[in-house]
């Protein structure tokens, strides 16, 4: 019979093969169970999850798909890896966006160099300090970072409602609930052929993070308290500072994320701005393994499937729906998947003992 | 304020409260044995669309319950055999179970848009149900009685029976629970399908009690509330009744303070609430740290034998 | 790669478009391409399932001339963006977007792609190549607000709204003037939801509305929650989008019908024929944009008339709902005998009729 038996080693080959094996199984049962509802289910696979890769004027769709989904997970990564499970990075988004928005309307009519500067710190910093309250309730009270965080992501969402329904409505736009539109000077510059700079942004971060992470002390005090909380603290890691770093660096990297979308794409405050990308970096954390580089391709990964979704609408007829269940798709066979990073499938006789 | 429209309004919080009772009961069983699923949405989705289309094609409102509980147990199946088995993470899990059963139950819903039903009625004879006041208490459908059973059924289950002990058990310390020959696996499979059957009902209050009809992401992020009510209620089944119609209370006065031409707060301000209150009730009984009070110690954390 | 700001972008991307070989009609033999995006799902049964009835008349209409295709719940803002000039890229000719937070990413998008045209639906900027069009669906209302006039014991409407924008508010305001002009007391009471789309609670903000003293609903969000309230309650609502009589056969009045249709099909041939030209486009039931669903049974005959005439009168130019004199909730004359509220005004209505309760 078929048994699992644990790996004394993880499997370092399974790490790197395990996410190609759940694309390609997505690939392979998504289009026989398509095929099965009446869609063309080949064609679908091929429109969804090969088209946008090998069409080169999709690329720049991409890396703007890509760069907030691949932000925002290289920070929640830090945090997964010590065991810190942030999972209000919608909200920190959102905060940070607002944030930005805010020094926007201050300085609006402004012109100035540092306006710009002054917007990426207050989205940062906004982040941070939204997910600073989860990381004050943990240290100080106990409290469940994955609920705290979750719940503020709500708070968030109705703040930015707020906002753009109040104090933030754009005299001259007709009572709309949204924004004034960005001036040039509060906007990204937009890099010719790219996309905004938030894309090459995003690359530069996620190096750096990756770099920070495999090479410094600080990178591996985090490993060691997420893998091993004992030998931590004998080794004299506090476990506080921590948990304070890692929300602090995914809150960070959300509002920065979340500013470069409302400086960059959006141009303006709007109250579709929650586009959920705080909830779908979780996914994109995983499919990349917590790794940074990881999470760079499963970043593009995630971004070609819902480019491909859009043109699989107006090609192939495909409902949007479908896109969500390519995607939870392809994340259960990874998660499936993973199994196989430590254990081992044997086929195995009864043995009598 | 007349006495036949007290008891409307009290009638709009029950039908408020009720799905959010059915689906916060399953997620407190499911994550007392220590398994957090954040898929409650995706799940009440799909036993929305199943009760619905399943009522609709054969005018039996039972077999279309009964459906939805299967396929939203069905659903959490999934989840349960990625968490429990293969020990893959919680909270990735349910996401994805999430944004599954948002997908799934639009594409089993595309051919059902448009149609209703008739509802489902009210489980006693009308003639009990004349009087307001006796309306109040025999003038509610199955679904309204059944999360009141629960609820007390769940407090029972937990507090007094071996097998509620044996699931706390496995939900406070999944090691020790193995070491003395329980099947943390076991339990753990039967919470997250009891969550599941319960969501699944959650759904069908909406798909065939209160809006008798199918439509994209019918549930409108209900399961997020359920969620927090779970959190709100200190994973104790007659606080989650009180928390739920304390919702459901605060949510039909948001509206009638509307109708009665009444601003005192912004509405943002009362959407946020329920999450607020429920960040505010976590840190009192977190940092109280009386047992039994605060989240299961296992909560989220795949159980990995160690041998 | 150069550094330069969005603007500059902009027209060296315009630029670009107009020089690629598809531009102009070379294609002729081809059939045409038009393009559709939604903000919500087909399966809304309201907004976006009326636009979608609307593409698949046209489609029907040009058979094998036309090729036209959809793209559904598309969130406004940059994905918008993305589909907009994915679709022009693909070749299509005409793209309509449905919604007005489309309306931003459209005007960027349409600078790139110059022999592309685009449609607006309930926005306000047009270019050489962005015409708008929206219905005047306060016309429908004031019938509704007819017959609400007639129908209604206790003189109470309810309202479940959605945002206080200019169409909604203007709609709330022709609802209740023209239930005035019947029973002077009427009152207009009215619930913000603030969601386009939530049946819970559009359900339990009608049972609001009924249990303060409504006996009849109207509404201006996109779920037939609202009527199957209504039906439940054994009272009287009229439909939104489209005929909804299907949910609540007895409460169901009439509906206010989008009626898109016949749009698309003018312009799908304007640009087949080459005479398509920008515009903005605010139509009604002149036009037979904005249409009402069959009258229910229970409305007694006169009822009906009344109704009609309204209808008609509107329809013909003869009735103008927002005629003065219109008074404000606080008493202040805002439209003087003899003179009525302009379109532009219209547009940007940001005030409540004496007898509107928000």
């Amino acid at each position: 019979m078929l048994e699992l038996e644990r790996r004394k080693v993880p499997s370092r080959t399974m790490i790197w093969l395990a996410p190609v094996l759940a694309v390609l199984a997505t690939m392979v049962v998504g289009g026989l169970v398509f095929s099965a509802l009446g869609y063309d289910g080949f064609a679908a696979v091929r429109a969804i999850f090969i088209d946008p890769l090998i069409t080169l004027r999709k690329w720049q769709d991409l890396g703007l798909k890509a760069a907030p989904l691949v932000m925002i997970a290289t920070g929640l990564a830090i945090g997964f890896r010590a065991n810190v499970w942030n999972i209000g990075a919608e909200g920190q988004y959102v905060v940070g966006g607002l944030a930005g928005t805010g020094v926007a309307l201050a300085t609006w009519e402004m012109t100035g160099w540092w306006i710009l500067p002054l917007m990426c710190i207050a989205g940062a910093l906004a982040g941070m300090a939204w997910a600073g309250i989860p990381a004050l309730l943990r240290t100080r009270f106990n409290v469940n970072e994955i609920l705290s965080s979750l719940m503020l992501t709500y708070v968030a969402v109705q703040l930015l409602y707020y906002m753009v329904n109040g104090p933030w409505k754009d005299p001259d736009g007709f009572n709309f609930p949204q924004t004034r539109i960005f001036t040039d000077a509060q906007m990204l510059p937009y890099l010719s052929g790219i996309g905004y700079l938030n894309v090459p942004l995003a690359l530069v971060i996620s190096l750096v993070v990756w770099f920070l992470m495999a090479r410094t002390m600080l990178g591996f005090q985090i490993r060691v308290v997420g893998a091993a909380p004992m030998a931590a603290r004998y080794g004299g890691f506090s476990q506080r500072r921590t948990i304070w770093l890692a929300l602090l660096a995914g809150g960070g990297l959300a509002g920065l994320a979340g500013l470069f979308e409302a400086a960059g794409p959006f141009g303006q405050m709007v109250p579709a701005f929650p586009t959920g990308y705080g909830f779908t970096a979780i996914i994109v954390a995983f499919l990349g393994r917590l790794h940074p580089l990881g999470i760079l391709a499963a970043g593009i990964i995630l971004a070609v499937t819902y480019v491909g979704g859009e043109a699989s609408q107006s090609s192939l007829g495909l409902p949007s729906a479908a896109t969500g269940v390519f995607q939870s798709m392809m994340l259960f066979f990874l998660l499936a998947a993973d199994v196989l990073v430590g254990w081992r499938l044997r086929l195995r006789r009864r043995v009598t003992e | 304020m007349t006495e036949a429209m007290a008891v409307s309004i009290l009638m709009t919080v029950i039908g408020a409260a009720t799905p959010l009772l059915l689906a916060a009961l399953g997620e407190l069983v499911a994550e007392k044995s220590g398994v957090l699923n954040l898929g409650i949405e995706g799940m009440m989705l799909v036993g929305a669309v199943t009760g619905f289309a399943v009522t609709s094609s054969t005018g039996m409102h039972l077999l279309g319950l009964l459906a939805a509980m299967a396929a939203a147990v069905g659903a959490s199946m999934i989840f349960g055999v990625l968490t429990i088995s293969l020990a893959s993470n919680q909270v990735a899990t349910g996401l994805a179970l999430t944004i599954f059963g948002i997908g799934l139950s639009s594409m089993i819903g595309e051919s059902f848009v448009g149609l209703t039903i008739a509802p489902l009625g009210p489980v006693f004879p009308a003639a009990l149900a004349e009087d307001p006041l006796l309306r109040l208490v025999f003038g509610h459908s199955i679904l309204v009685y059944v999360s009141l059973v629960m609820t007390a059924a769940v407090a029972w289950f937990l507090t007094r029976s071996r097998g509620g002990l044996i699931l706390r058990a496995v939900g406070e310390n999944d090691h020790s629970a193995h070491s003395i020959g329980y099947s943390v696996t076991t339990v753990r499979y039967a919470a997250v399908a009891f969550g599941g059957a319960m969501a699944g009902l959650a759904g069908c209050y909406y798909s065939m009690v209160q809006t008798p009809m199918w439509a994209d992401e019918l549930t409108a992020g209900r399961g997020w509330i359920a969620l927090a009510l779970v959190v709100f209620s200190a994973w104790r089944p007659w606080r989650l009744l009180a928390g739920a119609y304390l919702f459901g209370a605060v949510m039909t006065f948001e509206l009638h303070a509307k109708a009665a031409g009444l601003n005192i707060v912004p509405p943002e301000f009362l959407a946020a609430l329920p999450y607020l209150a429920t960040i505010l009730v976590l840190a009192l009984i977190s940092s109280r740290r009386s047992v039994g009070s605060a989240a299961p110690a296992c909560l989220g954390q795949p159980f990995r034998p160690s041998t | 790669m150069t550094l330069i700001t969005r603007r500059g972008l902009l027209k060296a991307g315009g630029a670009a478009a107009a020089t690629l070989p598809f531009a102009g009609r070379a294609f002729a033999a081809e059939p045409l391409k038009v393009a559709f995006i939604y903000v919500g799902p087909v399966g809304d049964f309201g907004f976006t399932f009326a636009h979608e009835q609307g593409r698949k008349e046209a489609q029907a209409h040009f058979g094998e001339n036309v090729v036209t295709t959809y793209v559904e719940n598309v969130a406004e803002g940059p994905d918008a963006e993305r589909v907009l000039k994915n679709l022009a890229d693909d070749g299509n000719k005409l793209i309509f977007a449905t919604s007005f937070g489309f309306m931003n990413p459209t005007v960027k998008v349409a600078k790139r792609y110059p022999d592309v045209m685009f449609e607006h639906c309930t926005g306000y900027q047009t270019a050489a190549n962005i015409a708008t069009y929206n219905a005047r669906f306060y016309e429908g209302r004031a019938v509704c607000g007819t017959i609400a006039g007639h129908m209604s014991k206790t003189g109470i409407g309810g309202y479940v709204a959605s945002f206080p924008i200019p169409e909604v508010v203007m709609g709330i305001n022709a609802f209740t003037l023209a239930a005035q002009k019947v029973n002077p007391a009427f009152q207009t009471k009215v619930v913000w939801v603030s969601s386009w789309y939530d049946p819970a609670k559009e359900a339990d903000a009608a049972k609001a509305l009924f249990d303060q003293g409504a006996d009849i609903l109207s509404q201006h969000t996109d779920s037939p929650a609202p009527l199957q309230a209504a039906e439940q309650r054994g009272l009287m609502a009229f439909g939104q989008a489209w005929d909804m009589s299907s949910f609540a056969p007895k409460a169901h009045l009439t509906a206010i019908e989008n009626h898109w249709g016949g749009y698309y099909i003018e312009r799908i041939q304007a640009v087949i024929d080459g005479t398509w030209k920008t515009g903005s486009v605010w139509a009604g039931l002149k036009e037979d944009m904005v249409r009402m669903a069959p009258w229910n049974e229970r409305i007694p005959p006169e009822v009906v008339k009344a109704a009609e005439a309204m209808r008609d009168g509107q329809a013909d130019g003869s009735v103008k709902i927002f005629s003065g004199p219109i008074v404000d909730q606080n008493g202040t004359e805002k439209v003087p005998l003899g003179s009525a509220l302009d379109d532009p005004t219209l547009l940007a209505l940001d005030w409540y009729v004496a007898g509107v309760q928000s």
